[in-house]
């Protein structure tokens, strides 16, 4: 699969993004050592230049410094969330699949309704009731986004369930969970890697939407939503304050938005 | 089609029950009481007024009997009262806001199937084309778009760098009240022309994608072929059986897509400072106003699961394969 990725050339490239990102989200410290945190008072709202390539914000910090850590709280979050919720949605959809009948309706009618709220009010609703930090941000958006997840886990499982090599497996007197995670997960591996690719880009808007809205990460820690916070406060002054975390967050949802239609071309030859 | 009725009406209510149920659970199984982070901090409150918040909102009786209380409030549209200074009835508080919300989505919902159903058609009609790839990677753009930052793009340039547009509100405040009526309509179209944008960016480009990539697979399958072979003009075959079929399941997406579309409201409505439902529940949960978060909660996904509904009861109309079976 990794081959064909490869031989893709935008979800090459979109692979080799967020390879990059990633690294420099891990490294950038040692690679760009300017301290995110510094306060500089004769330095404040400095355009681009050399000395700093995105400019400093209002408090004289660098923003190329502070992106870079904000890129460390985004892909916290996207890995986070999604991983849970990738526990949550498989593990119910394989449920609900594999034993049908009472078990699979009663899923499927909490699957209805956690589909009737609309995310960002729920979020909003359970963020009010806890602190808005970093580690219950994560944990909500896992546990609001798990349902398409086991949608499709549950209609994979379904197709697959009644055909031979699982039954022979049971004559075998294997397991039903060794059925479910030996021989009929490995084939959703798949659609769930397209999805979990989508879902990393959602968390990433929701987790900045939340921080623009001042519900989310909480400064000082600078994350791409809440240096917005500043950009809208400095619209006259400073673009580069609105357009720097922006574009970080743009481009890395772009990737990953990418990446999920590449894989989804590798695995279906047919779409166009 | 009256069985399919019912059916459908009895899956609602249970779902509807669902989602009281799971919005009770929130604020009661939460840690701590509802009350306190308003009493906590607060000097003011003496431990007896406390006692009589906890006997107004029931916090002294069982479980069991709070949660009917709580099903009986909401049938009523008793939501309690705002924790905020003003100490209104929460219900009074949406209902003011409530017709804002709905105009600005349902506008946004006619401007999204107005554009995004045309383009999705060009596209899959050019499928392959240079201009088919501009748009698949204007969809993909616009999949990804943070939209808050979409808004402050649009503030920067149209309310900043060219002065053109108004950046927050509804209608003008100074002069509002002398305008004529046309000058009113016009007040506030220019005022609703940036919170549109944002609003129907992202739906335009969902859509427009769902819509060609739907297109693009009917244009393949035997009965257009067929349609072709017998010599039907183009435009016929495209729009009288090709587009009808690509439509169909459009009805459950755009039920799907109701939510995140509501959802924006609190992006739009915080950023352009419109008196909406969303604008109501950021502020709720930055001041803690338990009463009228939980009471926006449930009124958002009341409104979406209606939407639902009545997505599949057009479904149904519009394809009677749905209400004669199939599907469960």
């Amino acid at each position: 699969m990794l081959k064909a990725l490869i031989s893709h050339r935008t979800g090459f490239f979109s692979f080799l993004f967020l390879i990059i990102l990633f690294l420099s989200a891990l490294f950038g410290p040692y690679l760009y050592p300017v301290s995110p945190f510094e306060i500089h008072v004769q330095k404040i709202l400095l355009p681009p230049s050399l000395e700093h390539p995105l400019g400093t914000d209002l408090l004289g910090r660098d923003v190329l410094a502070r992106i870079l850590y904000g890129a460390r709280i985004s892909l916290q979050v996207s890995f986070v969330a999604v991983g849970l919720s990738l526990v949550l949605g498989v593990s119910l959809g394989a449920i609900a699949g594999y034993y049908g009948g009472l078990v699979d309706q009663i899923i499927c009618r909490i699957i209805d309704m956690f589909l009737c709220f609309p995310t960002i009010f729920l979020i909003l609703a359970v963020i009010a009731y806890l602190e808005p930090s970093l580690t219950n941000i994560m944990i909500v958006i896992g546990l609001t986004s798990w349902m398409g997840v086991a949608r499709l886990v549950r209609a994979e499982i379904l197709s697959l369930k009644e055909r031979e090599f699982v039954l022979s497996a049971r004559l075998y007197g294997a397991s039903s969970a060794r059925i479910i995670l030996r021989h009929l997960l490995p084939n959703a591996v798949a659609p769930i890697l397209v999805s979990a690719s989508l879902g990393m880009g959602h968390a990433i808007l929701i987790e900045s939407a939340l921080s623009f809205l001042g519900i989310g990460v909480q400064p000082p820690t600078p994350s791409w939503g809440n240096m917005l916070i500043e950009g809208k406060e400095t619209l006259e002054v400073a673009w580069w304050l609105s357009l720097f975390p922006g574009l970080a967050i743009l481009l890395t949802v772009l990737a990953l938005t990418l990446l999920s239609e590449a894989l989804q071309d590798i695995l279906n030859p047919k779409r166009k | 089609m009256f069985r399919f009725l019912i059916k459908r009406l009895a899956i609602m209510l249970l779902t509807l029950w669902g989602v009281l149920t799971i919005s009770f659970g929130l604020i009661h199984l939460a840690p701590g009481d509802p009350l306190s982070p308003m009493t906590e901090f607060n000097p003011k409150i003496t431990p007896e007024f406390r006692e009589r918040l906890i006997k107004m909102y029931g916090l002294d009786k069982p479980l069991h009997e709070r949660y009917l209380r709580w099903l009986k409030g909401v049938i009523t549209l008793d939501f309690g009262v705002s924790f905020s200074i003003d100490q209104r009835p929460v219900w009074d508080k949406i209902k003011e806001r409530l017709p804002i919300t709905i105009l600005i989505n349902s506008l946004a919902l006619v401007i999204i199937l107005l554009i995004s159903i045309p383009v999705g058609v060009y596209s899959a009609v050019h499928a392959g084309t240079l201009r088919d790839r501009l748009i698949t990677i204007f969809t993909l753009l616009g999949y990804s778009m943070p939209s808050f930052w979409f808004a402050l793009l649009l503030m920067m340039l149209f309310g900043v760098k060219l002065g053109l547009l108004p950046i927050s509100g509804l209608h003008s405040s100074v002069g509002y009240e002398e305008m004529s009526f046309f000058e009113k309509i016009l007040d506030w179209a220019k005022h609703l022309i940036m919170p549109l944008l944002v609003a129907t960016f992202g739906g335009i480009a969902g859509i427009a994608r769902y819509v060609r990539n739907s297109m693009v697979e009917v244009l393949e399958s035997d009965f257009i072929l067929f349609a072709r072979a017998k010599g039907l003009p183009e435009r016929k075959v495209l729009y009288r059986h090709a587009l009808r079929n690509a439509l169909l399941p459009l009805i459950t997406i755009l039920g799907l897509s109701l939510p995140g579309l509501i959802g924006g409201s609190v992006i739009f409505e915080s950023i352009f400072g419109i008196p909406g439902v969303g604008q109501l529940m950021w502020q709720a949960v930055l001041s803690r106003d338990y009463p009228v978060i939980l009471a926006n909660l449930v009124l958002v996904s009341v409104l979406t699961l209606l939407g639902n509904f009545l997505a599949d009861i057009g479904y149904a109309l519009a394809d009677p394969r749905i209400r004669t079976g199939g599907r469960t």
